[in-house]
Formats: C-alpha cells, structure tokens, sequence
C-alpha cells in the first residue's frame, strides 16, 4: 500500500533575501517611476519613466512567479560531485547579442547610405544621421559587444572555476537589467536625450542604473571565482574581471553629472573646459582598451584554446600580456587630442604610451596565433576557427595602426578624417565582431547541446562574405580618409587653401557608395549567422547522451 | 587646490613611477622565474579549458 510522505519532511518553502529584496526594490522604483512619469518636464522623459515603471512591475510579477514555481529548495551547486552549471542566463544573452548585432549592422547600413545618399535622412529629426549614429555605435559596441561579453564571461567563468555561478536572482539581473538599459538609451537618442559625450551619450538615468546593474555584475562574477574549484585563475577570468573593474571606474569618472531635477532628463557635468574633454576621452578610449580590448581578449585565451584542443601558446607570456596592457592602456587616452588646448606634456605622455602598447598588444596577438602552431590545419578545415584566427590577424593589424596613428605627425593628416572611422571598423568589424562571431559558433551548439552548428557551409558563406565587406569597407576608409586629410591641407601657390570643404565633401561620394557595399555585406553575413543559430537550436543534430558533460545535462528548469 | 595638486603630482612623478616600474618587474619575475614547480604550475592552468565535467 502506498503511504503518502509526511508532510513534516517537506522543507519549508521561504523566500530568498534576495527575493525580498528585489521584490521591494522593484516596487519602490514603480513607484517613483509613476511619480516621475507624472511630472516629467519633457515627453520623451515621461515616456523612459514609464518604460522604468513597467519594467518594475513586470519585474515584481517575474519575481512573484519564480518564487511560486520554484521547489522549495534553490538548485544545488554540485550534482554527484560535478559542478551545476547555470546556463540559462547564458542562453538569453547570447541570444540577445545575435539579435542586437543585426540590429546594430542594419542602423550602421542605414547611416552608411545616409552619408552616401542625404535624401535617407527623410527630414525627419528621430532618424536623422546625428540620432542614429549613436544609436549604431551604442548598439553594436554596449549592445552586440557587451551580450557577448556577459554571455561569455559567465560561461567561461563557471567552467574554468568549476562552480555554479554565484546568486540564484543576481544573474538574470545584470543581464535583463542591462538589456533594459541599453533599451533606455537607444530609444532616448531616437527621442533626442543624450549627455553629447561620445559613447557615453545616456543621462544621469540611465548611468546610475547601469551602474546598479555593473556592481551586480562585478559581484556575480567575483563571488564565482571565490567559490572555484581550480586552485588557479585562469587567465581569461583576469582579463574579464580587469575589463568589469576598470569599465566601472570609467563610467562613474566620466558620467559625474549633476541633474538639473529629478523630474529632467538634463544634467550637468562637474568637469569643466579641457579638463572634461581629458575625461571623456580617458574614458573613450579606456572603453576601446578595456571593453572591445580587454574583454575580448578574455574571448581569445578561452575559446580558440577550446576550439584547437590545445593550450595557449606560452601561459607565462598570457601574465605579461595582461598585466602590461593594463598597466599601459590606461595613460593612452590624451592622444585623442592631439593639438587641442591639452597641455602639450599630456598629449605627448598620451603618444609615447601608445607607441608602448605596441609591444603588449602584438605579444597578444603572437600568444593567440601560436596556439594553432601544429594545428594549422584546423585553418582549412574549420571555419570557425579561421574567424578567430583572422580576427587575431585584425587585432594585430589594428593595434599597430593605432600607435601610429597617434603619433602627433601621423595624426595631423588623420584626425577628423573618415580614416579613423577606418581604423575603428578594422578594430570593430575584423576583431571584436569575428572574436563573438567565433565565440557564438562555439557556444551555440555547446550550450543547446549539439554536436556542431546547424550548416557548417553557412558559416563559410558567413565568413567570405562578411571579409569581403570588410575588406571595401576598410579600403574606402583609408582612402576617403587620406583624400580628406591632404585636401584639406592643400594649398595654392599663393598660400590659399586649393580646397572649399564642400568639395572634399564632394569627393567621397563614390567611396562613401563602397562602404555602403562592404556594411550591406557584413549585414548579410550576420543574417546567415542568426538563421544558422535558430537552426541548430531547433534541428541541429543532438549530442548522444554519453558524451554530454554530465553538469550540462544536469542543469534544472531547462 | 594647487598645493593638492602639487602633492600628487610630485608622488606620481616619483613614488609612483617606481612602485609601477618594479611592480611590472615583479610581474615579469612572477611569470618568468626559472624553476620546474612554477612551469609545471603554469602548463597545468593552460590546460584549465581543456579539461571536461
């Protein structure tokens, strides 16, 4: 006969103090939102309090919901002795940077054609090229860069350290919470609010809820590595924990605002005249060095060791590499004013110190390449690898650019010329995007448990494609901005300037056509990629229940 | 304010330069130090990814 259990034995069910918290929490900030929301000073501000008030109160209801579904007891961190990954947030994140990456490729055709061809502006203030610029760098670098760092970040975290990732809440909220963020800021550019600081246009807002959002990140990521398992750090977890920290400091240095009420969207800066233009661009370039640098190196020591099944090239160069980045990137900022009222002293310290980073950054890149030695094969073989790969090679390229560039007498024929644009998208395009393109490829099957991606064929169209695009978009940038800079200090015989600035406008016309091209085929490329990820989600191939690692399998409520 | 300024400019110029240089010293030494426990070390956290659970 069959006895029912005791209900003594049943544990009781209780909420977390992290349940309770964010309960109350999330409650109060519906509130104050509603209360903003009614006497906000401009429309666009009511409509971002109202997104903050229903955000809160979907967020009391997820809550809610979560802590009645759940068992009583929060997953445990180890089953049979084997670490219980969470991989969840993960999955959403990862995700997220697909569908972030097109949208930010489509904005970046959109103002590419805009420039080539004025008439796409459509006299229309929300989409005109000054709102949607923004909106294309934000999205790709904090939106498609900052997924797949989070993404990444808290997988390679949990399976280099062996440990479940720290707090059961805290996770899904740096990644929701920092959705909802760059939501905020995207759609308040539309809307015309921005601080005009380049790449950190968002409101005073925004920034301290981002920086609620980064502390819970900080400490997500932290707390994991506390409770490791391996005795060592491995170096990828250094690079990404450096790229939390520092990002952190920059974004409180650079955003210390004073608003003008808490019912405006306005503030204003503490830093005054020259002083605030060292910050920004300390920060502006930090967030070259420390997001799209730092972070996706974190990237390179995990994924294209686990991808050539073999260890990086030398381990001790990777704590060189690291520790000389950082101890470099950080003074290199002044030379993004280079001949401006900056002291002379500041703008010189900021050249000589990247002329320096030469050597670390290409120490990087040497580390990354090596570890294919023997395995070059792969190269052939795996396309996967070979965007990581190239992505290295584009790394390398351009970090060598960038010190030259910086060089005082380099940077009087580049600065305020499409060859900067050039040498970002070098950086931008070649490395950062194929570094996450080859993570995303790696982590999709392994995260949905599949043996491969869906049509590994595809990511070789995605791969020429998209090189392709590169490849014109970098070339007419060079160009265009080689052009620009030599018109624009050409002068007659008689000492007149031989150029009006319209005609230098003039002559990048056709050029401006082929980045156009190149960006339409870089959007293509990312397309194939996001139908290849919902394919293999959906029919890729399984892998056979034996050679799953037992803590993916084990993983509850997926 | 001056004074301020005066003070930390003068550390970083002196005390803080030689804490950074030696500090990177300390971080070359670290990585490089010939002896067969810390190459053992260091091969052994190179192989952390490639391990599976």
């Amino acid at each position: 006969m069959p006895t029912a259990p005791a209900p003594t034995t049943l544990p009781r069910k209780s909420m977390t103090n992290g349940e309770m918290l964010l309960l109350v929490v999330f409650a109060l900030l519906a509130l104050l939102s509603i209360t903003v929301m009614a006497k906000a000073h401009t429309s666009a501000y009511a409509f971002h309090a109202f997104l903050f008030a229903a955000a809160s109160i979907a967020s009391v209801f997820a809550i809610g919901n979560r802590y009645m579904d759940r068992p009583a007891e929060l997953p445990p961190q180890t089953i049979d002795g084997l670490p219980n990954y969470n991989m969840g947030p993960v999955k959403v994140s990862t995700l997220l940077a697909v569908f972030w990456g097109i949208a930010g490729f489509l904005v970046g055709v959109i103002i590419a054609l805009q420039l080539a061809f004025p008439v796409f502006n459509f006299d229309l203030p929300w989409i005109s090229f000054g709102r949607l610029r923004p909106l294309h760098t934000s999205a790709v670098i904090f939106a498609f860069g900052g997924n797949v760092l989070i993404a990444t970040s808290f997988y390679v975290v949990q399976r280099t350290c062996r440990a479940r990732l720290a707090g059961d809440l805290a996770p899904w909220f740096v990644i929701l919470g920092y959705n909802f963020f760059i939501v905020i800021a995207g759609t308040g550019y539309l809307l015309g609010i921005t601080q005009g600081k380049e790449y950190a246009e968002p409101e005073w807002y925004s920034d301290l809820f981002l920086t609620v959002v980064w502390v819970t990140y900080f400490l997500v990521f932290l707390l994991t590595i506390l409770k490791r398992k391996e005795p060592h750090i491995y170096v990828a977890n250094w690079f990404y924990l450096a790229f939390i920290v520092t990002i952190a400091v920059l974004h409180l240095g650079n955003n210390a605002t004073v608003p003008v009420s808490l019912f405006s969207p306005h503030s204003y800066i503490v830093w005054s005249g020259v002083q605030d233009a060292m910050v920004q661009w300390w920060y502006g370039h930090n967030a070259v060095g420390f997001f799209l640098t730092a972070g996706f190196l974190a990237l390179m020591y995990y994924f294209i060791p686990k991808r050539a099944e073999r260890p990086v090239y030398s381990y001790r160069l990777s704590i060189v590499h690291f520790w000389a980045l950082i101890f470099l990137y950080i003074w290199a900022g002044p030379h993004h004013l280079h001949y401006t009222a900056l002291p002379d002293w500041a703008q010189t310290l900021g050249m000589t110190f990247s002329i320096m980073l030469w050597m670390p950054s290409w120490g990087g890149m040497i580390n990354g390449l090596m570890t294919l030695s023997g395995a070059w094969d792969k190269l052939r073989t795996d396309p996967v690898i070979r965007m990581m790969v190239v992505s290295v090679a584009f790394y390398g390229m351009a970090t060598f650019e960038g010190p030259m560039m910086s060089v005082k007498a380099v940077n009087s024929l580049s600065h305020y010329t499409e060859w900067g644009i050039g040498h970002v998208h070098s950086g931008a395009l070649g490395w950062v995007a194929y570094i996450s393109f080859g993570a995303i490829y790696c982590l999709v099957p392994w995260l949905w448990h599949k043996k491969e991606m869906y049509s590994v064929k595809a990511i070789n169209w995605h791969f020429w494609i998209s090189t392709l695009g590169i490849v014109l978009y970098i070339c007419a940038m060079w160009v265009a901005g080689i052009l620009q800079g030599l018109m624009w200090r050409a002068y007659t015989a008689l000492g007149f300037l031989e150029y009006s600035f319209i005609e230098s406008v003039e002559a990048m016309h056709p050029l401006y056509v082929i980045r156009a091209l190149g960006g339409i085929l870089f959007l293509v490329g990312a397309l194939i990629m996001a139908w290849n990820v919902v394919m293999t989600i959906r029919k890729a191939e399984p892998v056979a229940a034996a050679e799953t690692p037992a803590g993916l399998t084990l993983a509850p409520a997926e | 304010m001056s004074d301020l300024y005066m003070t930390l400019a003068s550390f970083a110029q002196t005390w803080g330069l030689l804490l950074f240089f030696f500090g990177f010293l300390g971080v070359i030494a670290y990585a490089y130090w010939p002896s067969k426990k810390k190459k053992k070390e260091f091969e052994d956290a190179a192989q952390i990814p490639l391990k599976e659970d």
